[in-house]
Order: structure tokens, then sequence, then C-alpha cells
């Protein structure tokens, strides 16, 4: 018999603590960059269809399954989906569920405890009066961790494990003593420290503390529709994308916080809430801060530029230098509101994914709180630490391609089958509408059974089969090109380059140019080829090498030809430790299917309902 | 700004606030629902 008994304490607190699931780093940092590069003001209209089409009806869907599953004693979605149909093959996708929460929480405990080292770097002044490069060279230290920016030996290390145990610390207080408390703090201060910024980014006036451009620049960028945009997919896959990630669908965490909202009480009203409270965040407060700020500072093609090294470059080189331009006083408090801002977002919803794998433990394990937020802290940091050891050689990446995206696709599209097709549109919409405190539309019903599984199909394609350079006119039945990033790209290790073995005795350059030069930093030697790109743009590209190991076949001022060989010597590729990420993905991926079936067998032979 | 973009924001974050305030205000004041113990044995 489960040992989980929990209930939430109120209702504000469920919505807030949905909330904050859904707020995340992404509202700040990705939803931006997004919209510049697809289309600006003109972005928004796909992003609003597919929050109305695919957004609105997952949460829906997740909410009702959640609750539904909870009736039964079921808190994770192994189970949860299994009550809605008793085939096994369900068991094992609600797997993806407890994974990609796992998976996902181990790089984002990371990326919040840089924001608890930013904070106090901000507040202790490091960032005074270095130029853009060196806070930007100061990202680059933090995330190696044999340099200490503080003194602190192995510092990145040493924050995420506070972060780690923080988060291990309020997961074991249970969801209406941990989780509900932090949320109804955690919430109203991200918003209130994002109203600061967007006055602060809005208001910025051009010959002014240093800006170059009014706030309202970056706002007139932002939202200046470029209707051309719509009629390409990759905006609307793009729009859908950004939706499920801002929304946190696909990943079991809605489902596992909804198993504890009672069967009488209402999910539409808790829904709409949660859902358009996010969207406050993300498009009202979002769109208002690092664009408006960096446009201000930098002009519209350098932040255009820096856009494409996406929102955490932004964020963590750029914003520091930004905020430095208004004074040592001002700029520590803006320094603190804004990655304060983005420490509640992300704390809010690393706690959402501890929640499942260890609501999972107390359902099936008998585990006591205590010793399920233990679970979850090492097996964290278990998955944590590659990322951190091996952030510079892709793993960090590959977490959040395979767990931070790909699962999410495939568990939503799964979901929404299970939900409309065979649990039944019909008993699934009573579910939506028992308990409701408002009136639901009746299309929705129409859209959840007929629009949002084909969209998700669509948009799991998309994923699958995405064309080089997004040219969706070059598919044909003779075949096409695949994008690097399409999951079969991906899986056929497209855009690895020369280098394609795990370990050689070779070095081959990534890139055709000259050699311009060797250099040392952080004790580390480097060289250098700048060349021209595919687009005719000059591209660096710096590779390292190991002066002791290695023996160099060129010498400052050749030309080089991508393909040749830079250096000789005993080389462990970039390839071998995302191979090995993904083992170790699929590794826990195995382990909880492992996991699931003992608990079904333990079900059963103690003849509790499944 | 120009005239597109400011409708377009104008319009867009006007109907996202009034989405998030109506919803938000209807979730602080609709009147609970008394509640049921014990769910699983209901069953």
């Amino acid at each position: 018999m489960t040992t989980n008994k929990e209930n939430w304490g109120s209702r504000v607190g469920l919505v807030l603590a949905m909330a904050g699931n859904a707020v995340g780093f992404g509202n700040f940092l990705r939803f931006p960059v997004q919209a510049v590069q697809n289309g600006g003001g003109a972005f928004i209209i796909p992003y609003i269809v597919s929050f109305l089409l695919m957004g609105i009806p997952l949460l829906f869907i997740e909410w009702a399954s959640g609750r539904y599953g909870g009736k039964f004693g079921h808190h994770s979605t192994p189970f949860i989906l299994n009550s809605l149909d008793k085939r096994a093959l369900w068991r094992y996708v609600g797997v993806f569920g407890i994974f990609s929460n796992i998976a996902i929480a181990a790089y984002y405990c990371y990326m919040e405890s840089w924001t608890i080292s930013y904070m106090l770097h901000s507040v202790i002044g490091t960032f005074d009066g270095k130029t853009q490069h060196e806070v930007a060279a100061f990202f680059t230290d933090y995330l190696d961790v044999s340099v200490s920016t503080t003194g602190i030996p192995y510092e990145a290390i040493v924050m995420f494990l506070l972060c780690l145990a923080l988060n291990t610390y309020i997961l074991s207080k249970g969801l209406m003593g941990g989780v509900e408390k932090v949320a109804k703090i955690g919430v109203p201060l991200l918003i209130l420290f994002g109203i600061f910024l967007a006055i602060k980014g809005v208001t910025l006036k051009a010959g002014s503390q240093g800006a170059i451009n009014d706030g309202t620049v970056g706002l007139n960028f932002l939202w200046t529709p470029d209707y051309t945009s719509l009629s390409n997919p990759k905006v609307w896959l793009a729009a859908a994308g950004q939706i499920f990630f801002t929304l946190s669908v696909g990943m079991g965490s809605i489902q596992c916080y909804a198993s504890y909202v009672r069967k009488n009480q209402d999910v539409a009203l808790n829904a709409m809430s949660a859902g358009w409270m996010n969207e406050f965040v993300e498009i009202v407060l979002g769109s208002a801060v690092i664009i408006p700020i960096a446009i201000g500072y930098l002009g519209i093609d350098r932040v255009v530029e820096l856009t494409n090294i996406g929102g955490l470059g932004l964020g963590f080189r750029t914003m520091p230098y930004l905020f430095e331009q208004w004074g040592p006083i001002l700029s520590a408090v803006a320094g603190l509101a804004f990655f304060g801002m983005l420490f509640f977002a992300g704390i809010t919803s690393s706690l959402a994914m501890g929640t499942p794998g260890m609501s999972f433990l107390m359902d099936e394990f008998n585990g006591s709180r205590k010793n399920a937020a233990l679970s979850f802290g090492i097996i964290t940091l278990l998955l944590g630490l590659p990322t951190i050891f091996f952030f510079t050689e892709g793993v960090f990446d590959e977490y959040d391609y395979w767990a931070g995206t790909v699962s999410l696709f495939v568990f939503a599209m799964f979901e929404a089958i299970l939900f409309a097709w065979i649990f039944g549109m019909n008993k699934g919409w009573r579910e939506i509408l028992s308990g409701a405190d408002i009136k639901v539309p009746m299309i929705y019903k129409y859209i959840i059974k007929y629009v949002t599984p084909v969209v998700l199909i669509i948009v799991f394609l998309g994923a699958l089969l995405r064309p080089v350079n997004d040219n969706w006119s070059s598919l044909s039945f003779k075949g096409w090109a695949l994008h690097n990033e399409s999951i079969i790209g991906q899986l056929q290790h497209k855009g690895i380059g020369p280098n394609d073995k795990w370990f050689s005795e070779s070095f081959y350059a990534e890139n055709s140019g000259t050699v311009d030069s060797l250099y040392v930093e952080r004790n580390k030697t480097f060289l250098s080829v700048t060349g021209l790109n595919a687009d005719g743009k000059s591209q660096s590209k710096s590779y390292r090498y190991i002066a002791d190991k290695h023996s160099l076949q060129v010498k400052k001022g050749d030309q080089v030809k991508a393909g040749q060989v830079l250096y000789t010597g005993e080389v462990t590729n970039r390839v071998f430790y995302i191979d090995m990420a993904r083992l170790l993905l699929l590794s826990v991926f195995v382990f909880i299917c492992a996991l699931v079936y003992i608990a079904y067998h333990k079900r059963k032979r103690e003849g509790l309902k499944v | 700004m120009n005239t597109s973009a400011l409708i377009m924001m104008i319009t867009v974050e006007s109907i996202v606030i009034l989405f998030t305030g109506f919803f938000f205000w209807k979730v602080l004041y609709t009147k609970p629902k008394p509640e049921e113990e014990n769910q699983e044995s209901e069953l």
C-alpha cells in the first residue's frame, strides 16, 4: 500500500506551483531569442495558435489524466497512464514522464546553480569595471571546473551541490510544507523582479548611462511583424517547440502535481490559470527584459549576432556587463533581480522535476518522503556531474536534446493519442469537466480529439525529418538531406565532422582557413583557424591540444583545409563523450523501465489495483 | 515604435493580461468545494 497520502494545502498554492513549474529560464532567455529569429512580432501568431491548439489541450489532458490517476493512488506517469488503459505499453510510455524529469533536472539544477553564483558575483561587484569580453570570459572560466572565480576550489561543483542540497531539502518537506511554500514566495518574487527589469528595459534612454538606443527600439524590433515568415514551416515548428518548453507539457510533472488534486476538485480553471500565468511571464515580461536592454546598449546587429549563440549566452555572457552601465549600486540590484528572477523561475521548475520520481518511489516501494528526496538528490548528482565535467565536450547539449526535447515530443504525442482515442474522448471530456469551475468551450472536445494529436504527430515528424537549412520545399519521395539537428541526423552523427572516431592518432581541422594563432588560456593550449563559412562570413574556430602529448602538424600562418591533420598523438574525440552521454541516458531509461516492471509485479503479488 | 509593432504588442499583451487576470481572479474568489476523504477507498 502506498505511503503517499499528500494533498495540496490551498488552491492558490497549487496554481502557483503549477505556474512555477511552467515558468523557467526559457521564458526570459529562450522566448525572446526565438521571436527574434522567427519573424519578430509575426512569431506570436503561430505561437498563439500553437498555444490554443496544442498547449491548452495538453494542459487539459495532463491535468485531467493526473487527477484521474490520483483517484487510484497513482502519482507517477507509468501507472497514471496505465489507469487510462491497462495495456503494458502505456506503463513503459509513462517511463518518459519520470526519465525526462530526472535527466532534465540533472542539467537544469546546474544552470540554477549558475544563477546563485551570479547573484553572489553581482552583489560583491565581480563584474565592476570589466569589459564586455572579460564578462563573457568570466562565464567560460566559470564553466571550467578547474578555474575558481571566487577562490572556492571547484566552485561550479560546490554551487551545484549547494543548489541540489536546497532542492532535496525542500522536496523532503513535502508538497504543502516545501514545494507550495517555495511557489508562494518564488512566483510573486520573480514576477516583481521581472516587472522591475521590464520597466528599466523599456524606459532606457539613448545617451543615458551609455545606452545607444531607447528601450523601445528593442521592443519595436521584437514586435514588428514580418508576415512572410508565416509561410515558413520552420517558424511554425519553432513556435510549437516553444509552447512545449514553456508550458512544461510532455514531461509528466503536471500529471504528478495534478494527481494530488482531490477527485471532486476543479482541474479546468486551475489549468487555465497556471497556463495563462506562464504566458503573462513569457510574453509580457520575457519580451521586455533582455532584448530591449541588449539592443539599448549593443544595437540590433550585434544582438542578432548574439542570439545565434542562444539565450543562455545572452543572459550570462552579456547581461552582467550591460547592468554595469547603470553604476555600482543599481547594477548590483539589477544583477540580483535578474539572476534572482532566473533562480526562482528555475527552482520552482526543478522542484516539479523532482516530484514524479519521488512519487513513484513512494507509491511503489513504500519509501518515505525523506528517502525519496535523498534518492532524487543522489541520482541527479550522479547524472549531473558528467554535464559539469564534460560541458565543453557537448554532454550538456546531449541531455538537453534527448531528454529535454525528443522525450517531450514522444511522450506528448502518445499521451494525446491515449487520452483522446484509447481512453476515449467522451470519458476524457467528462474528466475535464468534472468539478470544473469554468465552462470549457465544447470545441475543445473536438480539438483534443482531432487537431491536437495530428499537430503533435506533425511536430514529432518535423523533428525527426527536419531538412537541411530548414528548406521544407526540398522534401520529396526521392529523399532529402537532413538537418544536423533532426533526430535521424543526430543518430547518424551528422555535423560531427572529420573527427568521427572515439579515439584516434590524429586530430583533423573541422573548418578551412588560416592558422592565425597558437595561444595559452587558463594554462591550456589552443590553436585557432580562421576562414570563411558557407555564408561567406569570417569564422574562427579554436582547437585545444595538449602541448606535451600532441605533436602539431601545422604552424602559425599555414593554410589548412577541413579534414587536414592539425596534430598527432592520442586523441579522445568529442563523439566519444556524446555517445557515452547517450548511453548513460539510455541506461537510465532502461533502469526506470526495470523498476516499473518490478513495481507492476509487486502490485500484482500484493493484490493491489494497477 | 512603429504602428504595426505597437498594435501587435498592445493587442497581444492586453489579451494575455486580461485572461491571466480573469482566471487568477476566479481561482481566488471561487468558493471551495467540500473535501472528500479517502479517495482510493471510495472507488
